[in-house]
């Protein structure tokens, strides 16, 4: 028998979640008073999840890896959030979100999961107004919507450029109120470090204090993980420095399956790598497509001066300059999806017209913006971003044009998940970008902060009670001082202690930056099989390296930020090496994860709906030892797959 | 560029700390501020030596992590920006750097340049919100908010929670902290039902943790990387004002 039984409910694609809830089990008020439920994480998903679970009467113990649950890397999510309100009378409508978000997923994703998504996606906006998240208000004092790549209606909603920030602290705030009235146990600065199985089933999970280095045991009746992507295994990248994919790495040892791990998305619009000591990219919101304009030189020659800086972006006249995306993709510009944005603008860098000191970078020109709206139009909308911008590369886009590059910004992949948001492990659910569910092989823009939500508010809420309702009597419960806890956090122990006595002769960066490298080169944008192949050899020797010449200084047992990030680099090592197998054995292109082999006659991504039309799930077989890979087959039954055409 | 740099090492809460003395040179004028700390550890790691620790997350100004106090300046000599956006082009070659961490009683030390800001945490659970629960509100546009209103609402909400308005000030007032939030909800419709109870509830939070008072010196708004206008803690003294004043049926 397959082990991934999706759970997808009978019936019309309209009828699924309204049937399930009808029918699903419950837990009474009185019960729910009994049930322990761990979150990890405060992001949108972890923070939403646990108000709402909170508010309902479940005991909720909710952890975060920053000093405060309104850090999370949520809070730097730009543009905004897509629902199918319709406010604008251009033709929205959950079916059109629901096909929009399939196909921009390059026909990757489950539809079950996604209408799902489409459907709750207005009950997110009305509970954020609610909560007094200030969206952006039009002269009437409606919502104002703006437009997104990979769609053509205008629905997405946005609070200034700081939407994530704002539905951050409208979920952080509900957060506190459940918090105040003794729902929720916060626990700041607190890492996990395992995942506790009692009976096959998730039961608690260690966590190490970060200000103290204490390790400490917590037991509960289901485990939410809710801890985003993995972004940073490839060292630079828009995450935030603390972001990380080592707990669910953790799951995945304890045998929860890992779902698509070679489905990342690398973001258009970033502003370009400019030193080999930087620690993080810069994203500029996927929103300035809609008035920026993407361009390099029509000659290489001039590519070449602009280089040198013997030119300026100004010098080059208008017949003179190449808008590839709209002359590639006449029917949606600028607004084409994140994947493709980003591949043709490695493709005109590759072959010679990039501009800026190194030559991966791209022109986005504000200037006809400027004109037709007016340079105050322009500030209201973007005024944060081009600030955020020249702050960091002392140039006032207002005047030359930005340079961007993609990079690095979000995972598609993540712990395999059923209908209910259970991984394969009875008792851990996984929400938000921690999943793989929703976004296909490519995410569209606005749809993460969606989903994040949706998951926390909406959908959790209701399918963790499913499995809570058998969890009431007595044999349930779980003491932290039971052998299985015990042991755990022995490993934790040893495996701190083994890191702390290495005392190689490489700090944690450099070894970062080293899969960093690995990654980007091989298993970045563009990959074929020769090396990928080339990767999981290096891999295995960075594991190696890695594991005989870290060297952390001071102790473990106080604050200690390098062993903190040998941890988690432990961990990302694994995770490359399961992204670089899965993007091997993917012999097609679609979305996020090109093939060089596997294109179209004019250098189109080209899948294979035949042999490829499945989730990839991985599941651990030991150390050094190759996971096993399951199917869960897509079976499209209420859409048309097609071709992915933006022209 | 070379620096020379003066930071503050405790070892923990109750260590006494000190000021240590780095020299760091070959940084480029493009790095950031943090990133120029990265490499100064890197290099103390090289050489066995204990890193510095500093609270750090996004590094893009918005998640409110960041926070040194360098030359005697809440995130530093550049305007409008967090620790994490400053660039080290905003200081001259050879210039002594002198780094610390927040100083504010509400927000001890737990290892060199970290605090513990939990007490802005406290704040916003004894009322920054609208104690909506999931489920069952009403459509987002039924509720009208005139633009300017949502506007300046938003510019109050735009607050980041970093404790650069508390470090500035010579008080170590929560102020235009606590104002923001107070008037984000008070201009806005949804906000009005609990404004009352909100204002008083949050002040005298912010007294019981040890914020000192206001005296209008308006270091909070001259530091503060969001630019969050003094006009704010107007406001919340209004709210309170009426808060105090009137009873919850007249109005």
């Amino acid at each position: 028998m397959n082990i991934l039984d999706s759970k997808i409910p009978e019936g019309q694609l309209e009828e699924k979640w309204t049937k399930y809830k009808a029918s699903q089990k419950l837990v009474n008020p009185a019960n729910k008073r009994k049930l322990d439920i761990i979150v990890v994480g405060t992001g949108l998903a972890g923070a939403s999840a646990a108000a709402s679970l909170g508010a309902l009467g479940f005991k909720v113990k909710v952890f975060c890896i920053s000093d405060s649950p309104r850090r999370a890397h949520s809070i730097a999510a730009q543009g905004g959030i897509n629902a199918a309100k319709n406010y604008q009378n251009d033709g929205d409508s959950v079916g059109r979100l629901f096909y929009d978000t399939i196909k921009g997923g390059d026909y990757r994703a489950r539809e079950a999961n996604v209408y799902r998504l489409a459907e709750v996606s207005n009950n997110i906006i009305d509970q954020c107004v609610a909560q007094g998240v200030p969206f952006a208000r039009d002269y009437a004092g409606m919502l104002d919507n703006r437009s997104f790549g990979g769609t053509q209606v205008s629905r997405t909603f946005y609070a200034k450029g700081q939407t994530g920030q704002q539905l951050l602290l409208g979920a952080y705030s509900a957060l506190s109120k459940q918090i105040k009235d003794g729902n929720v146990e916060l626990f700041e600065r607190r890492e996990m470090m395992d995942l506790v199985i009692v009976n096959q089933r998730a039961r608690g999970i260690i966590t190490r204090n970060l200000t103290n280095g204490e390790l400490e045991s917590w037991s509960a009746n289901a485990v939410i993980l809710a801890t985003g992507g993995y972004g940073n295994v490839y060292f630079l990248s828009t995450n935030a420095m603390n972001s990380n994919g080592a707990a669910a790495v953790k799951c995945y040892h304890k045998g929860a399956l890992f779902a698509n791990p070679c489905y990342v998305q690398i973001h258009p619009t970033c502003i370009p790598v400019h030193g080999n000591y930087q620690s993080k990219l810069t994203l500029m919101s996927e929103s300035l497509r809609n008035d920026g304009r993407i361009w390099v030189p029509k000659d290489r020659e001039v590519a070449q001066k602009i280089r040198e800086g013997v030119l300026k972006a100004k010098d080059v006249k208008e017949e003179d300059r190449d808008y590839y995306l709209e002359r590639r993709y006449p029917a949606f510009g600028n607004l084409v999806p994140r994947d493709i944005a980003s591949r043709a603008a490695k493709e005109r860098c590759d072959a010679g017209f990039g501009v800026g000191k190194t030559g991966f970078a791209v022109f986005l020109d504000f200037k006809e913006a400027i004109q037709r709206l007016g340079k105050h139009k322009v500030e209201e909308r973007y005024g944060n971003l081009f600030q955020m911008y020249e702050k960091i590369v002392d140039e006032n886009p207002y005047e030359t044009p930005m340079m961007i590059y993609p990079a690095v910004h979000y995972t598609m992949g993540g712990l395999w998940v059923d209908y209910e948001l259970q991984t394969t492990i009875k008792g851990l659910f996984a929400l938000g970008e921690a999943n793989f569910s929703d976004h296909g092989a490519n995410r569209l823009g606005a749809s993460a902060l969606m989903q994040g939500l949706a998951d926390g508010y909406f959908v959790i809420p209701y399918t963790i009670q499913n499995y809570l309702s058998d969890q009431i009597y007595d044999d349930a419960k779980v003491s932290n001082q039971s052998i299985e806890f015990k042991e755990a956090i022995e490993g934790v122990r040893e495996k701190i202690e083994k890191l702390m006595s290495i005392n190689g002769s490489q700090s944690v960066d450099t070894l970062q930056r080293k899969l960093g490298n690995i990654m980007w080169e091989y298993v970045g944008m563009g990959r074929n099989k020769e090396g990928l192949q080339k990767a999981i050899v290096m891999l295995k020797d960075l594991k190696e390296e890695f594991w005989k010449d870290v060297r952390i200084t001071d102790n473990s047992i106080t604050m200690n930020q390098e062993l903190e990030k040998a941890i988690r680099l432990a961990d990302h090592i694994e995770l490359a090496q399961i992204i670089a197998l899965d993007a091997l054995q993917r012999e097609e292109s679609c979305g996020g994860h090109f093939r060089e082999e596997h294109t179209t006659n004019d250098g189109e991504a080209k899948r294979d709906d035949e042999n490829y039309m499945y989730v990839a799930a991985w599941q651990y077989n030991g150390d050094n030892i190759e996971p096993i890979m399951h199917k869960e087959n897509l079976d499209y039954q209420f859409i048309k797959v097609q071709q992915r055409n933006y022209k | 560029m070379k620096f020379k740099l003066n930071i503050w090492r405790q070892k923990d809460a109750k260590s006494k700390g000190y000021f240590q003395r780095y020299d760091i040179d070959n940084i480029s004028p493009d790095c950031s501020f943090l990133e120029m700390l990265d490499i100064l550890n890197e290099s103390l790691v090289d050489k066995f030596e204990h890193p510095v620790c500093f609270d750090n997350d996004c590094r893009e100004g918005i998640c409110g992590m960041c926070g040194l106090y360098i030359n005697g300046q809440a995130h530093g000599p550049d305007s409008g920006v967090t620790t994490c956006q400053l660039h080290m082009r905003r200081f001259t070659d050879g210039q002594t750097i002198t780094i610390e961490p927040w100083r504010a009683k509400p927000f001890p030390i737990i290892k060199d340049l970290v605090v513990d800001r939990s007490a802005f945490d406290k704040i916003i659970q004894e009322g920054g919100y609208i104690s909506v629960t999931t489920g069952g509100v009403v459509d987002g546009n039924s509720i009208p908010i005139s633009k300017e209103k949502a506007d300046k609402a938003m510019d109050a909400a735009s607050c980041i929670g970093c404790g650069a308005c508390v470090a500035a000030c010579k008080n170590a007032s929560a102020m235009l902290f606590v104002s923001a939030k107070v008037s984000q909800f008070s201009l806005l419709p949804q906000g009005k039902i609990e404004a009352k109870t909100r204002v008083q509830k949050m002040v005298s939070k912010m007294n019981e943790l040890g914020f000192g008072g206001c005296t209008n010196t308006y270091a909070c708004q001259a530091e503060c990387p969001k630019s969050i206008s003094r006009e704010n803690i107007a406001r919340l003294n209004r709210e309170f004002i009426i808060a105090k004043t009137t009873s919850e049926e007249l109005f």
